[in-house]
């Protein structure tokens, strides 16, 4: 098992220098950022995409 | 029995008299546990997760022993962070307040910390078969205090240097000062200084108090961070070493640090204002509800019309 | 008094009664939703409680083999790195599932505690997971705590909640902080399943009441 989880053990190294960006008094790390915009997207992803089962919605109910 | 009052549309909603549908909740459920099992499973293989190594009192003084001697001179003399920290570790100062409260110094000294005698003077007593390191502690221990802070004045005024095995300093006329000095660098470099800091506590103790603060009042820890990039005024709350995701969530609370007047007029008691600033906010977003303006803002901007876009077409 | 009086007048028949009344199994455990809930939007809520399931479940694992175990052994490191990566997930859900709840004013219809508990469980979660984050043993631990001592130090609650005491953090974080979130995911959840999910907007019902032209619609039924 040690070995195995040993081979597999990042394959994309996040141990070495961050990167930040800097815009006058703010700064943030590359990381959070793509986590932020990472969000955002979600977020607009989510409300844009029709859900299934309309069919179910239209058809059915009490 | 129904009744009639006035209808506040960002308070109230109307029970639903509409249609449903089949819709199971615990298959959705079970879903998104494998969904997101699979997603961290991923996350992980591909990313695994920092392991920055620990410093402990030798690695610090064996990699910068000048800057390890600075630091336990400024314990002895009791100029170091610790040393005028305040509540609650001792009343050197009066800690942070809030306008006139000072909630740190009401709640008083509960963590009791005497760095010149915790982190030097007893470590050094337990040096066994020591006769230089034992007449200093004695000298020491039996000057006066204007005497001591003759020795410490004198020490101040020089510069420390390593050499040859040695904390040195240009200056003279400081007493048993360099002894001591050098023979605390000397048992951190050996590796039994530390225990002597946990070991207040007894043979068991998961308390890093003592250790923490010691190696917090020094410049190679904060240099270390400085490097990851986790120093204050770098945003260092929200980072993590390497270039990994930290802790997004704590945007507001370090963007405040960042902005006068907390770091301008505030900043003596910067820590304590963010709090409080922060507490301010957490509550406004805890009772929303009940905030005028606020609570209307979702009706005001309808981004609802996009999530309830079939339901509207259906009225239609 | 008669058979049926005692009965009737029991603590257990009186809470057995008040909890079925609050929530019925058809209500705790529904088979159907409103049609309005047909967006995406809705699954951040369960997606949460997925991460927040794995983020526990891992943290067991760790708990096996004590706080040092990851800095030795790949499948602790492993472990680890799960635990790091579903908490990350965690917060990204809840904060989304937070966004989608506030552009529909989910607090409407009486539902406010129902927001309120949703706030305190945010609050929780974070200082579970800077518990965590000092808890690790490592130099991270070692630089979080001896900064965050001081914004901590100026509340006065230093005096009892100290950071650079590994053995009370990481008991925190294992033992006390975890029920309370546990807890309040629960009271959070019950809330939801009792009064439904928020409908949409009544915009028919708000454009009435602003012009007047009819009289201001029935809200809920209010029990006699």
């Amino acid at each position: 098992m040690d070995s195995l989880l040993g081979a597999l053990a990042a394959i994309i190294n996040l141990n070495h220098q961050g990167t930040f960006i800097h815009w006058g008094w703010f700064q943030i790390s590359v990381a959070n950022l793509v986590v932020i915009i990472l969000m955002i997207v979600t977020f607009v992803i989510a409300l844009l995409v029709p859900f299934p089962g309309k069919n179910k919605r239209r058809g059915g109910g009490k | 029995m129904s009744k009639t009052k006035k209808f506040r549309p960002d308070v109230d909603a109307p029970d639903w008299g509409g249609r449903y549908y089949p819709y199971d909740i615990i298959k959705e459920g079970t879903i998104a546990l494998i969904v997101v099992l699979v997603l961290v499973l991923g996350l992980s293989v591909v990313f695994s997760s920092p392991d920055e190594k620990q410093m402990t009192l030798q690695t610090w003084s064996k990699a910068d022993p000048v800057d390890f001697a600075t630091t336990a001179f400024s314990e002895l003399a009791g100029t170091s962070a610790s040393a005028t920290y305040g509540p609650p570790y001792n009343t050197a100062s009066q800690g942070q307040k809030i306008g006139p409260i000072a909630l740190a110094q009401w709640l008083g000294v509960h963590i009791p910390v005497n760095p010149a005698v915790d982190f030097v003077l007893r470590p050094l007593s337990t040096l066994a078969d020591n006769p230089p390191v034992t007449l200093a502690l004695k000298q020491w221990n039996t000057a006066s205090s204007s005497t001591q802070a003759m020795w410490i004045a004198a020490y101040t005024k020089g510069t420390i240097g390593y050499v040859n095995g040695q904390v040195v300093n240009t200056q003279t006329g400081a007493g048993p000062i360099p002894v001591l000095i050098n023979a605390e660098t000397a048992m951190a470099r050996a590796g039994a200084l530390q225990a002597q800091l946990i070991q207040g506590n007894g043979f068991y103790s998961t308390d890093y108090t003592k250790p923490l603060l010691f190696l917090a009042d020094g410049g190679h820890l904060a240099s270390v961070a400085v490097g990851e990039h986790l120093g204050g005024d770098q945003w260092g709350m929200m980072n993590e070493t390497g270039s990994y995701p930290g802790q997004a969530w704590l945007w507001l609370y370090t963007t405040l640090y960042q902005i006068p007047p907390y770091s301008t007029s505030w900043s003596a008691n910067a820590d304590a204002m963010v709090w409080a600033t922060m507490m301010i906010a957490t509550l406004l977003l805890a009772l929303l509800p009940f905030i005028p303006g606020l609570r209307s803002i979702p009706r005001w901007v309808k981004v609802y019309r996009i999530i309830w876009r079939e339901h509207y077409r259906s009225l239609k | 008094m008669s058979y049926d009086e005692e009965i009737a007048q029991q603590w257990t028949t009186r809470v057995r009664r008040g909890v079925v009344d609050f929530l019925p199994p058809d209500k705790m455990l529904p088979d159907t939703q409103p049609n309005y809930v047909a967006s995406w939007i809705y699954v951040f809520g369960v997606v949460t409680i997925a991460a927040m399931i794995i983020v526990i479940g891992t943290g067991c694992i760790l708990a096996i083999e004590g706080p040092i175990w990851w800095h030795h052994s790949t499948l602790g490191h492993f472990i680890n790195s799960m635990h790091l990566w579903s908490v990350e997930i965690f917060f990204f859900a809840m904060v989304v599932h937070l966004w989608g709840k506030f552009f529909m004013a989910a607090w409407r219809g009486r539902r406010s505690l129902t927001w309120i508990t949703g706030v305190v469980t945010f609050v929780a979660s974070i200082a579970t997971a800077f518990t965590g984050y000092v808890s690790q043993t490592n130099f991270d631990s070692q630089w979080i705590s001896t900064q965050a001592k001081d914004g901590i130090n100026a509340t006065g609650a230093g005096s009892f909640f100290n950071v650079l005491n590994l053995g009370q953090m990481l008991m925190w974080h294992i033992v006390l902080l975890p029920l309370v979130a546990v807890l309040l995911v629960v009271l959070h959840v019950i809330l939801v399943r009792h009064r439904g999910v928020v409908p949409p907007f009544d915009e028919a019902a708000i454009k009435a009441a602003k012009s007047g032209t009819a009289p201001a619609p029935a809200t809920e039924e209010v029990p006699a």
